[in-house]
């Protein structure tokens, strides 16, 4: 596999979100906004990229009955670093992704990336896989998250789409839209996984 | 290089090597950032009082005094006494607490009121922070009304609540009442 | 009183999943039959009420004594982690049967992100200790009580022709969409 490879992987065919159904705590979660959906997966690609990279240069030194438990000191030192950088320059992001940021440790994607990827493979193919799965699950939050606003609220990234006086679906803000919505983009991405695979 | 065995030895030490490597790491990030995040919780404060009182040129977040739970704020301009900002809150919203900056003048009225801390239903309860109910608000004495009380029209009250959300109108009257009062009994100049 | 509201709003206002998107993996991914639901409801609700016990006292008596609170997450991720193995090996030894039921489900617990998110949430909401067991108990019957539901409606899904594309997950997710409106109703039942 060339480098490229490890990259784009995670953008669509293992896509975490759409494919892999992978982190769907803050996919559900922070995704009212374009914005936050923009914010949430920088955080989790920051935390991944790190881990990822981590993992894969201490791969040699920790042994293997201990490796869970020292990926997720790993993990959480990252996450929590995460926490004060964006409490301290970005607090009003900070405020409105709120206990997710700490979660970002349990999101199933990043231990699931140092122990199928990282603990196998070299430093340099471990950040471009860490990358390509962050960007992924970036893009599919921010998908997901333009949806819900454009549809709930009528803008994307705040930018007012509709009319002052036009009346939007409230309903995609709130918890039962997030469900729903997320539910039709996999149905979605299954129906164009079985055409393109029919071809 | 291959794996190093799983020896007590060598589990223990690789732990306590990354453990202890890590907390470094975490120690300096937190001593980097520590000043950054104090100063913008601050700043978040002074620009909530800001938008509840007349300019004032003291520090008020120095002044802050607590009080059942909430914070009354001295503001002052060339030393007279501009007001106090209350810092309140109510448990009775739409999806319980949330958290109020009321500006009060010396004599008790109303001067703005900002929404600091809130989860309640976006599109409906999350219109308090709109003109058309806030401005009701504005240049108010809750001394002026019948038995002192800020109500919404439906319990016999004189404010207009919330179209679709009368829960959270009347719990953002609750978390002002309860700034007044205690403002009223331990603050307000008294004539 | 109080101790009434905390356990309406964590079992149906808040309800952990539906409202508050914690432990979505263990939603969708056990949620196939009521049986192996209860059984997962039951493990997390052991778990959860333990982690919160522990949490409460590392927090309180280790980490704001030594002014370390920017530990929380790795301390608390590590406890939980812990706490779940030392639970399966005391089950498997002491009790066999009851560890038969749960066992299985134990190791997903450590990625609920729910139990986490609890421990901190109760520590966020400066809950005494009494409080934050109770809350973290009726959270678990709040979540068991959504996977059973949800796990009752899909075993009759399963008799229905659904289009190949909307089976699984989009079907799963939609009618816990509809599950999730349905407790939106309970909001403002605690006054």
């Amino acid at each position: 596999m060339n480098n490229f490879k490890f990259f784009s992987e995670g953008l669509v065919r293992s896509n975490p979100v759409f494919v892999l159904i992978l982190g769907a705590c803050p996919t559900l979660a922070v995704t009212t906004t374009a914005i936050n959906g923009i914010g949430m997966g920088a955080a989790t690609t920051f935390v991944l990229v790190s881990s990822n990279v981590l993992v894969a240069a201490l791969k040699n030194v920790i042994p293997d009955k201990v490796r869970i438990a020292a990926f997720i000191v790993i993990i959480a030192t990252f996450v929590t670093i995460t926490d004060m950088v964006m409490k301290a320059f970005t607090p009003e992001l900070y405020s409105s992704l709120g206990i997710f940021i700490p979660l970002i440790v349990v999101n199933c994607i990043i231990l699931g990336r140092a122990e199928a990827f990282a603990q196998k493979n070299r430093v340099i193919p471990s950040l471009l896989d860490g990358l390509g799965m962050g960007i992924g699950f970036m893009l599919a939050i921010t998908i997901l998250a333009s949806i819900r606003e454009l549809l709930g609220n009528g803008s994307i990234f705040d930018i007012k789409l509709v009319g002052d006086n036009v009346s939007t679906i409230l309903l995609f803000i709130l918890p039962p839209g997030a469900f729903i919505t997320y539910g039709y983009l996999i149905a979605i991405m299954n129906k164009l996984k079985t055409r393109y695979s029919n071809q | 290089m291959s794996k190093p065995a799983s020896s007590l030895r060598n589990m223990v030490l690789s732990l306590f090597g990354i453990s202890l490597v890590m907390s470094a790491a975490l120690g300096f990030v937190y001593n980097v950032t520590k000043e950054p995040i104090a100063a913008a919780i601050k700043a978040k404060e002074v620009s909530a009082i800001k938008e509840v009182l007349p300019a004032f040129d003291n520090d008020p977040v120095s002044t802050a005094k607590e009080l059942n739970g909430m914070l009354f704020y001295y503001a002052s301009s060339s030393d007279s006494l501009v007001g106090y900002a209350a810092k309140t809150f109510t448990e009775i919203g739409y999806s319980g607490r949330f958290d109020l900056m009321v500006g009060f003048l010396p004599d008790g009225t109303i001067h703005n009121i900002v929404v600091l801390e809130q989860k309640e239903t976006p599109g409906l309860g999350t219109n308090m922070v709109l003109p058309k109910f806030k401005n009701q608000f504005l240049n108010l004495n809750i001394a002026n009304l019948k038995d002192n009380r800020l109500l919404v029209k439906k319990d016999g009250g004189t404010i207009d609540a919330i179209s679709a959300a009368t829960i959270t109108s009347r719990a953002y009257c609750d978390g002002v009442q309860r700034a007044y009062n205690a403002y009223m009994e331990n603050f307000a100049v008294k004539e | 009183m109080e101790y009434i509201n905390i356990i309406i709003l964590a079992l149906l206002v808040n309800n952990v999943v539906l409202a508050q998107f914690l432990g979505i993996c263990p939603f969708l991914g056990v949620s196939g039959k009521v049986s192996t639901s209860v059984g997962m409801g039951a493990a997390v609700m052991f778990v959860m009420a333990l982690a919160n016990l522990v949490t409460y006292i590392i927090h309180y008596y280790l980490l704001i004594p030594l002014q370390v609170e920017f530990m929380q997450t790795i301390t608390f991720i590590l406890v939980i982690a812990s706490l779940v193995q030392t639970v399966e090996i005391i089950l498997k030894k002491s009790a066999p049967s009851l560890y038969q039921a749960l066992g299985i489900y134990l190791p997903l617990i450590t990625t609920n992100c729910a139990v986490l998110g609890i421990a901190i949430l109760a520590i966020q909401k400066k809950f005494t200790l009494v409080e934050s067991v109770l809350y973290s108990s009726a959270t678990a019957v709040g979540f068991t009580l959504a996977l059973v539901l949800l796990a009752g409606i899909r075993e009759q899904l399963e008799l229905l022709g659904m289009p190949k594309g909307m089976r699984g997950f989009p079907l799963t997710l939609i009618v816990a969409g509809l599950l999730s409106m349905a407790f939106m109703g309970f909001a403002g039942l605690v006054k």
